[in-house]
């Protein structure tokens, strides 16, 4: 059995995951979980990630966790081209604060962003009071300011001229409130013209490939009631 | 100017960036940011780092924020011993799973429960209520026992036989908490909220 990958395309880092592997060619055995079915929570799950989380890797008997160490993994396995991550300590340096400050920052209030406009109200049927998410667009809003100000400047991709993993997992948060509905690159040129960039690299098949899921979200069928019970008590910690 | 590193060792990812630093012999300037101060929020400190955070870095004109960056920027550029960061695939992977992990769990929790337990009631004689610091306890004692069954299990150190920038991230975190403070827990739980007040372990080094 060769490399599993785990993945939900509901999910901001699955994928970016997905992306990184199909465009490095990296062959793999893509193995859906579907979150919203609750998957993550079977026992047979749990052998491959432990967390119960999504994205997970299994290559032979190793499993690994964490998207972040998912792609510099297949990027050091699979020799990608050095631009993904680069050997120049600065250039690095910079891809690996990207990948630091993500985690409770653009993550965050993305996950949130989605959640409160979409999936809470639209999919699960459950009011959020607009005080909540007011102050969630906000964050995001402050959020992305950073990610132009701090990240990306005036540069073409946020380590400079050339795309890297933090591009992706940039990217995919991004779509995230997309998929919910918000303007998030209309008000916004210059993170517009990036997500063209990072398209043009992507490739438009793989892009449009990867976002099936959360652009359709609105979409997702009525879920059965004792499915919809669990996943209401499992997200609730993302009302706040 | 050499390298120079902005740190207040009241932070848990300065106190890793110190320790590997020092105890790797990596000469540099140490430029103390003191949080209980508003040091961070000075416009020279967003000078160096926008975000207003510590740790950070200054290498001539490479400015360089988030400590995990930090580590890994030191561990590339000073050429330390292997096992920090070890060039074995999978051992390497298992390092960065567990900085990926750590942000939003360990250092979440112990973060919260530093707070709760004491920045909160004791420091700035805000009340907590005892079910919000029972729950910071309770989701801070998961994580805890995560760390134990999924990254240290039987091994001597979090990624195998020897110890790893894995390791001293999570040791300055579980020190922000301590024996002490967890020893002191049970008792808070049960005890009036008034008992700590004036207590000397109480109060910040």
């Amino acid at each position: 059995m060769g490399l599993e990958l785990y993945l939900d395309l509901l999910s901001q880092p699955c994928r970016a995951v997905y992306i990184f592997a199909k465009k490095n060619g990296i062959p793999f055995q893509l193995r859906t979980v579907e979150l919203l079915k609750g998957q993550h929570y079977t026992d047979s799950f749990a052998q491959v990630n432990s967390l119960r989380k999504v994205p997970a890797l299994k290559d032979g008997d190793f499993t690994l966790a964490e998207s972040v160490a998912i792609l510099l993994y297949l990027s050091r396995k699979y020799k990608t081209p050095d631009h993904w991550y680069p050997q120049d300590l600065r250039a690095r340096a910079r891809v690996d604060e990207y990948l630091s400050w993500q985690h409770t920052a653009l993550r965050s209030c993305c996950t949130r962003a989605l959640w409160q406009k979409m999936m809470f109200p639209v999919v699960l049927g459950q009011p959020v009071p607009q005080e909540t998410l007011s102050s969630t667009l906000a964050d995001l809003d402050s959020c992305l300011q950073l990610l132009e100000d701090r990240f990306l400047r005036d540069q073409d991709f946020i380590t400079g001229s050339q795309i890297s993993v933090a591009d992706l997992m940039a990217i995919e948060e991004l779509m995230h409130p997309v998929g919910a509905g918000c303007q998030v690159f209309e008000n916004r040129p210059k993170l517009a013209k990036w997500r063209q960039r990072v398209e043009a690299v992507v490739g438009e098949d793989l892009f449009r490939e990867a976002h099936a899921v959360i652009l359709k979200v609105k979409d997702t069928p009525p879920l059965d009631p004792a499915v919809k019970e669990n996943l209401l008590h499992s997200v609730r910690s993302l009302l706040q | 100017m050499g390298l120079e590193l902005y740190l207040d060792l009241l932070s848990q990812p300065c106190r890793a960036i110190y320790i590997f630093a020092k105890k790797n012999g990596i000469p540099f300037q140490l430029r103390t940011v003191e949080l209980l101060k508003g040091q961070h929020l000075s416009d020279a400190f967003a000078q160096v780092n926008p975000l207003k955070k510590v740790p950070a870095l200054k290498d001539g004109d490479f400015t360089l924020s988030e400590s995990v960056a930090i580590l890994l920027y030191l561990f590339h550029k000073y050429k330390v011993p292997d096992y920090w960061y070890p060039q074995d695939l999978q051992a390497r992977a298992r390092v960065d799973e567990y900085l990926a992990w750590q942000h939003t769990a360990l250092r979440r929790n112990c973060l919260r429960a530093l707070w709760h337990k004491v920045m909160l009631p004791v420091v700035m004689g805000e009340q907590i209520s005892s079910e919000l610091l029972a729950a910071t306890l309770a989701e801070l004692d998961v994580t805890l026992q995560v760390l134990e069954d999924k990254f240290l299990q039987d091994k001597a150190f979090l990624v195998g036989p020897q110890i790893s920038l894995a390791d001293l991230v999570a040791i300055t975190e579980l020190m922000h908490v301590s024996v002490g403070l967890w020893g002191l827990a049970a008792k808070f739980l049960k005890a009036d909220p008034s008992w700590l007040h004036g207590t000397g372990e109480w109060k910040l080094q």
